[in-house]
Order: structure tokens, then sequence, then C-alpha cells
């Protein structure tokens, strides 16, 4: 076990490093952030003074050096569009955007996994195929096209939910939050719901193509010679197969959900980490759009760390390589 | 008495009617996308077309000026949203095709190296797909986005790298089944050479869940394009895909010209259906474990 | 006279596949006694396991039963719905299949497995179930039950999880278990055992015990009546010693010429020639014709049964030599 964790470790801090690099360089590569930051009119001392100030005028492979010292003792430098620390930049949007995450997550399981598991049941029906279909549609429609829809229906037409922005937040061990008021809530529902879209999708095809193998399988027609109940054949032996995959495979897409967060974020002006780093990107705000890359990197090495664990102690079967 | 394989195919295609269904709409939108120039009622990106008191007309109205009815009715600079649309179809769909077919060939070129060489480029081929493939597409194309910068070369550059190693993986994945199978050892006992044994012995037996793989990831790639487009970091304004007229819309969503916004979405949502639904079918006809008495 | 604890007469089941119908279990018509051990005989393919799965109405899609009678100690099983068959299943028959590994679900305990067989027919608590599955571990021969309550499948080998799941059919002491193969996914030196067990269980309890198997040697040893299934269709029943002795049908006749161990040395094993019917071809008259030494044109028609005394077989072969005898 330990000897896995530690394979694990040096590999995840080797991607850390080359995806540190390709980006530092790639950034520095595509055009110099001080022309940027500054008035066009500036004079030319004024743009060496602001190279120097946020240390732009040294040679590349000096600039990373300083910056993976730097890195290590958690520094990843200042943001050049807002002169502050960018890790700070970043941890301030973190809850915002882990919350809606987490709430994209819930959602995803709360509903794809009833819905997958009458289609996988009653495949044949008109039901268990409508479901099908619009899990299709709903794997199709590009996040952020229905994210524009449910502004448009919700908060333009029905005018029942806000079009945007977070909530009034209040402190839970703290971490500000919005979901503990009704009106942070209702801020939520849209962006987590369009957040989770995709993910419904999956769970639901998971669930239905589990379940109606799973009714197939010999350990089923055993149960079903043993006199069990329906609900229990169902409820206990069926879902307790099928559950082990299915949330490994949400729980490995957390990582895509923060990042999808990236588009949910834009529409809903939600303002998370997301947000943040499109904003960066556009100004060439190296240090930030770093900083967002380190952080969720790691976040996913963890993610698939802790999956990979859990996944041994859920299913009997499993060893770690 | 053998049957033809193509009929084989069809009919089994066939069994499925939604799937024909979608066939026949990916048929109309690839049409559109490609006669567009011929078929649109007007240029949306030559600027003398353009009349400004025909601005944010809504959907069915007559222009003022021209007399001509927009289906679509008109954005925010007067262009005519149906010919918009087809323009930006057109500008969707070849994007996402080109990024696909070189992704194909150069994914499944390394996959099939991988497979049949195999060793250490094997092992360092895999390990960068694997880690690559945990990460979602998304990061990976604003990666490179942010390093290559913009415009329709290194967009396309951005999707291939993004989906290579879906390729890569399948290819090597068919490749190792298939370099243990007896028609390579006879092959190689006639002498032939091993890129004669890769390229014409193993590759058209692995060609049916690269082809699947490759239906799936068009409309991923058509998706990809169109959320970096509508971020900003897509294609440039220049040649406008259906994610930067979405993108363009959002603005005035809110004050209720949900036209210029929904439309070429439905346009989008529409291809990427059809695409899906197609592809499913590509699938379940292909995989030969499904392939029942 | 008390009614057989099983009474089998016309089951029918069909296949409706892309192909065509398929008549799986074809007017299968057989008894077994109380305490009684019938061995069902057949080759892959015969028939046997959709039959047994047809007793107890577990034949899934897109097999039907057409038509039969199934008869429970003189109660007629035809009208039940799902509930009645829920109620039937695991209490009055249970059911051993052949590949335990397959059938215990893997991700939950014995312990569970057991308790929820007992308590789906009883109102026993958690506690008073968990005690009755200890015992009938120790009735199938299973030490330290207790232990092995608290373990997953795979941590069993093959001998003990079928032990296991003979120990499951034993819970509520079912009128009839139906045993499809049990033992042939295990060790010879084990079959042996779990044959011998099998049989003392069934004549202390009473129980009736029908044991599909494609082994004659295995029936020779354990069983009371025989029945042999060939493409869907019953072909030759009655006591085992007789039928063994002297089979009546030819299909019989060959199969226990194929027993290796009745082959003298030297001579080459005896194959019966030809293959196993395409059941999505099925002509009229005996399906057995293409491969049967005896075939004469009246086998086209449909072969009637006919018994004699506690024997029955499906053959005109038994009738024509019984003619020519008188006849000389």
């Amino acid at each position: 076990m330990l000897a896995f964790v530690f394979r694990r470790a040096m590999q995840s801090i080797a991607v850390l490093v080359l995806m540190s690099a390709i980006v530092f360089a790639g950034i520095y590569a595509v055009g110099n952030p001080v022309e940027i930051l500054v008035s066009p009119s500036a004079s030319a001392l004024e743009k060496e003074q602001t190279s120097a100030r946020l240390g732009l005028d040294k040679p590349l492979h000096v600039q990373y050096v300083r910056f993976l010292a730097n890195a290590v003792r958690g520094d990843l430098g200042q943001s050049f569009a807002f002169g502050v620390p960018a890790m700070e930049l970043i941890l301030q949007r973190l809850p915002a955007t882990l919350e809606l995450a987490v709430s994209a997550i819930l959602i995803a399981i709360a509903l794809g996994i009833p819905l997958g598991l009458w289609a996988g049941l009653r495949p044949g029906t008109l039901g268990g195929r409508a479901i099908m279909g619009a899990s299709i549609v709903g794997f199709s429609l590009p996040t952020f096209w229905m994210g524009l829809v449910l502004i448009m229906v919700f908060a333009v037409e029905l005018g029942v939910l806000p079009s945007g922005g977070r909530g009034p937040t209040s402190p839970l061990l703290g971490v500000p939050v919005s979901f503990l008021s009704l009106e942070g809530l209702k801020h939520l529902v849209l962006p987590a719901t369009n957040l989770a879209l995709f993910n419904i999708s999956m769970v639901i095809r998971l669930t239905k193509a589990g379940a109606q193998e799973a009714m197939l399988s010999d350990y089923v027609k055993f149960a079903r010679a043993k006199g069990l109940a329906p609900r229990r054949i169902v409820g206990v032996h069926v879902l307790k197969n099928i559950m082990i995959p299915i949330i490994t495979v949400v729980a490995l897409q957390f990582g895509s959900v923060v990042a999808f967060a990236i588009v949910t974020e834009t529409i809903f002006a939600w303002p998370g980490i997301g947000k943040l780093l499109i904003e960066s990107i556009g100004v060439l705000d190296r240090p930030v759009v770093v900083a967002y890359l380190m952080l969720t990197v790691l976040m996913f090495i963890f993610v698939n760390l802790f999956v990979d664990l859990a996944y041994s102690t859920l299913d009997p079967r499993v060893r770690l390589r | 008495m053998p049957s033809n394989p193509w009929k084989e195919f069809v009919a089994a295609f066939a069994t499925n009617r939604v799937a024909l269904a979608g066939c026949a709409v990916l048929l109309v939108v690839m049409l559109t996308a490609v006669f567009a120039p011929l078929a649109a009622p007007q240029n949306p990106y030559d600027l003398g077309l353009l009349n400004l008191e025909d601005t944010k007309l809504a959907p069915g109205t007559r222009s003022a000026v021209t007399g001509a009815v927009h289906l679509f009715g008109t954005d925010e600079q007067g262009r005519d949203m149906l010919s918009a649309i087809m323009y930006g179809l057109r500008t969707s769909l070849w994007v996402g095709f080109v990024a696909t077919v070189l992704a194909f060939v150069i994914g499944s070129t390394l996959g099939l190296l991988a497979g049949c060489v195999g060793g250490r480029l094997d092992a360092l081929l895999m390990r960068v797909a694997d880690i690559q493939l945990s990460f979602p597409a998304i990061l990976i194309a604003l990666i490179l986005v942010a390093v290559l910068g913009q415009g329709v070369g290194k967009i396309i550059t951005a999707l291939v790298g993004v989906q290579w190693a879906f390729y890569a993986r399948t290819a090597r994945g068919a490749a190792l089944v298939e370099r243990n199978k007896e028609y390579v050892e006879a092959a190689t006992g006639l002498g032939l050479s091993r890129a004669r044994i890769i390229s014409c012995h193993v590759l058209p037996n692995c060609m049916a869940p690269l082809i699947v793989v490759a239906a799936l990831q068009v409309a991923s790639a058509i998706t990809l394009e169109a959320t970096l487009s509508f971020l900003g970091v897509g294609l440039p304004i220049t040649e406008p895909s259906l994610g930067l007229l979405i993108a363009n819309g959002f603005g005035q969503m809110l004050s209720g010209k949900y036209w210029i916004s929904i439309y070429p979405g439905l346009a989008l949502l529409l291809t990427i259906v059809a695409i899906n639904l197609v592809a499913d079918q590509l699938r379940d006809v292909l995989n030969p474990r499904l392939q029942t008495v | 006279m008390n009614p057989p604890a099983l009474n089998v007469r016309n089951l029918t089941t069909v296949f409706d596949t892309r192909g065509g119908t398929v008549t799986a279990v074809n007017d299968v018509s057989f008894s077994v006694g109380k305490g009684e051990i019938l061995g069902l005989v057949g080759e892959s393919g015969s028939g046997k396991s959709q039959t047994a799965y047809s007793l107890m109405n577990l034949v899934d899609r897109p097999g039907r039963i057409t038509a039969g009678r199934i008869e429970l100690n003189g109660h007629d099983l035809a009208g039940l719905g799902e509930e009645g068959w829920r109620r039937v299943r695991g209490r009055r028959i249970a059911m051993i299949f052949q590949d335990p590994m397959l059938t215990l679900n893997p991700v939950l305990r014995i312990d569970t497995q057991m308790i929820e067989a007992v308590q789906a027919h009883s109102g026993a608590s958690r506690q008073q179930a968990r005690e009755i599955a200890r015992e009938c571990l120790v009735k199938v021969g299973i030490a330290s039950p207790d232990e092995r309550l608290a373990c997953y499948p795979h941590q069993f080998s093959g001998g003990m999880r079928q032990r296991v799941a003979i120990a499951i059919a034993l819970i509520h002491r079912p009128e009839v278990i139906i045993a499809d193969e049990p033992t042939t996914a295990l060790d010879v030196t084990i079959q042996e055992q779990i044959l011998f067990e099998m049989q003392t269980l069934a004549r202390e309890s009473g129980t009736a015990l029908v044991w599909i198997t494609h082994d004659l040697s295995v029936v020779a040893g354990l069983a009371d009546r025989v029945a042999v299934m060939y493409a869907g269709r019953i072909v030759e029943s009655g006591p085992a010693a007789q039928i063994l002795a002297k089979p009546s049908h030819p299909y019989t006749a060959a199969l226990l010429d194929s027993v290796p161990a009745r082959n003298p040395r030297g001579v080459p094993l005896f194959q019966i020639p030809g293959a196993p019917p395409n059941l999505l071809e099925q002509a009229d008259g005996c399906a057995f014709r293409p491969r049967c030494p005896k075939a004469r044109a009246a086998c086209a028609d449909d072969i009637p049964v006919l018994t004699s005394g506690e024997a029955a077989v499906r053959c005109l072969a038994p009738h024509r030599a019984l003619q020519e005898a008188l006849a000389a």
C-alpha cells in the first residue's frame, strides 16, 4: 500500500513540474504581458520599470527556477493584473467553485441513479427509452448553450430565478457558503444544474447499463430462486454491485466538473476560479494561470488517489497494484 | 453464399430507426454547410450588405430596407441569422472534421506503433496518453490555447492535442490483440517487412473500433471548439463558428432578444445529437460482442 | 396414494429469437416422489437447464412457458402470480445452480446472503436467522461456521461455495430441490463427496431431488429414476437400474456406449455420429433421426410415447423389435 502511494506521489510531482514548465514557457512565448498591462502611451522607461518590477526582465529559465523555488514554499508569484499573490487570489475564489462543483455532483447522483435504474429495469418500455433518449440529448448539449436556455426560461421568461451571481454567503466551518439561505439556494440552482447536466446523462447511462446487465446475471437469478422480494433484489443485490463503478466514475469526474465550471461560471457570473482563469488568460496574467493549473492538477491527483484507495476498501476483490 | 459485407452493414445499421433519422439530419446539416455560400440568402461577412436599420429584428420580420424576410431574425449588426448560422455551421463542421481526421491519423499511427513495436516506446507513449486522458479535455485545450495563441490552425492543433490519446489507446489495444493472431505470424514467416505487416495487415483489422472512436469524437471536437469560442479563446471573429455566434448573442439575451443566441445553439445541438445517434448505432453494429445470433 | 412431490405434465417452453422460435423444452413430462432422486440426463443444449428454470418460472426473456402443468404435492402452480411464485421459490422448491462463483453475489457477505434467504419466507429476527444459517452450514459439513459466515464468496474454494449453495437450498426444508449440474465445476474428488452427501440428505429429509447432469456415470450411483433428454424432449424415462442395464431408446444406448469407463482398453472410444440438432430448424418427427442407427421412414412423423410399467420411451424401435420378435 505504501509503495503504491509513494509511486503515485512521485508520478504526480513529475506531472506537476512538467505542466508548470509547459505553461510557463508557453505563456511567455505568446506575448509580453507588459504590453497589455501598461497604457499604450507609456514610455520605454516605464515599460522597463514595470518589467523589472514584475521580474520579467530576467531570462526565461531564471524566471522559471525562481518560480519553482517559490512554489515549494507555497508562493506562486504575484498576479500581474491585481498585484496580490496569485495563490491568495485563487484561494479566495475557491470555495465558490467547490460549492458549485459539489452541488453539481450531488444533483447528478440524486437524479441520475434513480432514472438510470428505471431505464435499466424496464429497458423496452416507453419510459425507459425516453430516459435513454433524453440522456443522449443531455450528453450532446453543449454546457454553455444549456446555461443560456436555463437563463432564458427561468430568469427572463418566468422570472423565478436570478440570472447570475452568487447569493449571500454565511460561514460554515470558516468557509463562506451560500446554500444555507433561500436566496443563496436560488442563485445556486441554475448554475449547479447546468454543471450537472453532462454528469446526469453519464450516470443515467452507466446505471442503466449496469442494472440491465445485473438483472441478467446469475446471482440475480439465484436471488430470485431463493424467493427474495424484487425490492430487495434491486435495492441490495443489484445496487451494491453497480454502485461501486458508478461512484468511482463520478468521483473521477470531479476534476472535470471543476474544469467545466469555467464555462458555467462565465455564463452565470459566478465568482469562482474558472471565471478568474478566463480573465487571466485574456490579459496574459501568467502567475494566476499557472497557479490555477497547478491547483487543479493537484486536486485531480488527490481525487484519483483517494478514489483508488477507497475502491480497494469498497470492493473486497480488488488489490492495489 | 457470402453476402455483400456493405449490404449487411447497412442493413444492420438501419435496424435502429432513430439512428437513421440522425443520419438524415446529419446529411442535411452537411449539405447546408457545404453549400452555404450558394444557399444562404445573404453573405453575413460582407459588411457592405449590412443595413443598420435592420438590427435586432425578431424572427420572421420583413426588412424595411430590402424587403426580404429574415427567417431567424437579425443580430445586433444587422446580419441575417439564417445566413450567419449556415456559415457558422460550415466553420464549426470544418474545424471539427479536420481536427478529427488529423487526430485520427496521428493518434492511430502512434498507437499502432506502440502496440506493434512494444518495449520502451510503448511504455512511454501510453504513460503520456494515460496522464493526458486523466485530465478533462477542456483543461488541456485551455492550456494548449494559452500556449499556442489564437487562430484557426492553432485551435485545430489544440483539438488534435486533446484527442490524439483516444485514438492512440484504441489503436494500441487493437494492435496488441491482432499482433498475436496467426496471420501476423504467417506474414512474418513470409518475410514481409514490419512496416508492411503493420500497415497492410494489422491496420485494416483495427479499423472498426477506430472508426467508432472517430464518430464519437467528431461531436466532441465540435463541442469543444464551440466552448472555446464561446469563452473567447477560440476562433477569431473573422471566421465565426456557431460558438462565437452564441457568445455574441449572449449579451442580448437578457433584453429578450433570444434568437441571436438560441438559434445558432439549436443548430449546434441538432448537429451534435445527430452525430451522437449515428455514432452510437455505429458502435453497436461494429461491436463484435454485441452481435447476437 | 400420495401425490408425487413433483409432477410435471407436458411442459413446453419456447424462445422467440431473431432467427425464429426455438422450442427449448418440448412436451416434457416426468414425476418425482418424496425422497426420490431423479436423474435428468442430456447433452449441452438438450434443454435440461431451461426445464429447471421453467419449473421455478425463472425463464428470462425472450423465453416463455407456453404449455404444461407443474404440480407440487398435488397443487397446480400454473395459476400463481408473481408474488405467489416468490413464496414458492426457496421455500417449497429450491434450486442449486452450476457455478456458485457466479450465483453468490460477490460483494455481499455469506451471512447476509443466507440471512436474507431465511427472512424471505419467515418472520425470523436477524439473530434467529443467523442461527438457522449457522445450523445449515454445519449440516453440509462446513467447519467453523461462524468464521465462514463473515466471509465473502471469493474467499472460499469451489467445493465450499457449492456447499454454501446447498445449505441455502436446505434452509426452509423444501419439498423439491432441483440441482443443475452442481458438481460439474468441481474437482472429481469433491464431486464424489457432495454426491454422497446430497443423497444422504435427500433420504433423511424426504426431499425430492432432481439432479440434472450430462454425465451418466453420476446418475448411475445416485439416482432412483432416470429421464433422458434430447433436443428438448424426454426420449426415455424409468427406473435407473432398468434403463441403464437395458436402454430402449437408441440415444440412451449410444450415451451409455460413449462412457469411457465402459470401454474395453485398446478399442477406440465410441462417439455418436453426427452433431446435436440446430433447434432453429426443427422438423417433424424424431429429432434423433439423422444420427440413429435404427431410423426408418415412419420416424419422420410424430412419435408417440410408449409406456410399459414405470418406464416410458419415445421411440418406435422397441415396439418394432417386439413385433419382429413376435412374428418370428
